[in-house]
Order: structure tokens, then sequence, then C-alpha cells
């Protein structure tokens, strides 16, 4: 994996759920980000987004692969918009099937706010149909419009 | 493999036991299980616990965080205890605005005032 201050504005990274292999795949996209003067809060939803979506591909989708199975990471980092695909290699989920997390009966369970945060925090997000594959996009909020 | 470093602070004042973080990002499962882990050993020493957990370094976090603060809350009931969170940035407290978890934590502006408040 490059340096993250020479990292590409595309690439496609396999990352396993080794001690700062995350981290370091996250670096590497904030740098393209702030390179393309994407904001502070754009920087932090980004960044949360990018944590939940491979936690939760490991977590979840690799429950039963050893954690040397790499998850894939597509991104594309352009001056309007960002978007980063995470495929796992587990058999997918119903994201239909999540519980809304800020139900007065769910506020005091520990788990299950990952995929909420991320529909906050991205304009869009879509599963493939078979539920290993999510591809969230993000707009800069300087460029609205385009 | 010598064991990790603590990954909190501990600080302890008028039977008010305060907590705040090494790192400014709190993301990474391994970390936040073991901050969980050092904070729960914290609760289980005493009876009704009195905690205040500063977020003063803090500039990320992640649902992991929260689940983690949640079984803390959770716990330290359990042991009649109180707890308070503190010196939370505006864009980790939009977090707990939408999943509402702002309203299930006493949230203050300042350490000092989640100390008072428990007074």
């Amino acid at each position: 994996m490059p340096d993250a201050d020479h990292s590409p504005d595309s690439a496609r990274l396999l990352v396993t759920n080794q001690p700062g292999e995350v981290d370091r795949a996250q670096d590497q996209i904030v740098a393209a980000a702030e390179r393309h003067h994407y904001p502070k809060a754009s920087i932090f939803a980004l960044r949360l987004s990018l944590q939940e979506a491979v936690s939760n591909a490991f977590r979840h989708g690799h429950k039963a692969l050893p954690p040397t199975t790499p998850v894939t990471i597509d991104y594309d980092v352009g001056d309007s918009r960002i978007r980063v695909a995470v495929q796992d290699q587990g058999p997918g989920f119903d994201p239909s099937s999540v519980p809304d997390p800020t139900l007065e009966t769910n506020l005091e369970i520990p788990s299950g706010r990952g995929l909420f945060l991320m529909k906050a925090y991205m304009e869009s997000l879509t599963y493939n149909p078979s539920g290993n594959r999510l591809e969230m996009v993000y707009r800069h909020p300087g460029n609205e419009g385009g | 493999m010598p064991p990790a470093e603590s990954r909190i602070r501990v600080k302890r004042q008028d039977n008010v036991t305060q907590v705040e973080f090494v790192d400014r990002n709190i993301l990474d499962e391994a970390n936040i299980q073991m901050i969980g882990e050092d904070i729960s050993r914290l609760i289980d020493a005493e009876t009704n616990p009195k905690l205040v957990i500063s977020f003063a370094n803090v500039e990320h976090l992640s649902s992991a965080a929260l689940g983690t603060l949640i079984t803390i809350n959770n716990r330290i009931r359990t042991r009649s205890g109180q707890l308070r969170l503190a010196n939370i940035d505006p864009q980790i407290y939009e977090v707990f605005v939408i999943t509402r978890l702002n309203k299930l934590f006493q949230i203050h502006e300042s350490v000092d005032e989640a100390v008072k408040s428990l007074a």
C-alpha cells in the first residue's frame, strides 16, 4: 500500500483484519479526499463510514472465515464526489432486516448502529443483490449542483 | 508479547473517577474492546461508582465505541452508579444526536460541570 501522502485518487485495496491495515486503508482514502479539498466535516463522515463498512464486512460477512481473508475496497475520489465500494467474501445479508437503533426499545442495545450512521452521512448506499457489496457515494458539500 | 498499553488515562478526584482517551480516533475494534475492559474494571472496583468520561482529545469515533459506552452505562446502573460524558466535540455530538443517544446519556460541556452534577 503506498504512503498515504502519495496515494492515488482511485485504487483497489485488499485489506485483512490485522492491526493497522484498516487504518492504513482509511488514511489513504482520506489523504486523497484532503487533496481534493473536502472539508473537515466531510473527512469526519468519510472516516466514520469507511470504519463502519469495513467493520461490518469483517464482523458479519467474514464471521466464519479466517481473519486473513481480505475485504476489497474500491475507491474513487473526485472533486465533486467520492465513491467507495466495500466487498466481503461472506454470504451477504438483507440490509432491510436491520432494526432501527433509534427506537426507544433499541436505544440500550450496544450494537446495530453502523448501517444507520452510514445512511445518515452518505448521499447514497447501495447493496448488490446478494448483500455482500456496499457502494457508498459522498458528494462534496460545495458541489451540490454538480 | 508485552501487555498492550492502556488507551485511557484515569484520575480520581472527590469520589469521582475521571477517564479520558489517549487516542484521537476511537475507531479500532480491538482498542475499543480494551478500553471497555479497562473501564469495566474501574466500575467493578467500586460500589455506587461515579464516572466521568471526557472526550476532550477525541476527533473520530465509531458505532463500536458507542456500543461500548452503552455497555458501560448498563454496567454502572447495575452497580447503582452514575455516568456522565463531557467535552464532546460538536461533530461527535452530532453522532449522539443522530443515534438519539444524547437522550440516553447525560452529557455536559466540561468535566467540571459533569463532576458537579454528581455531587
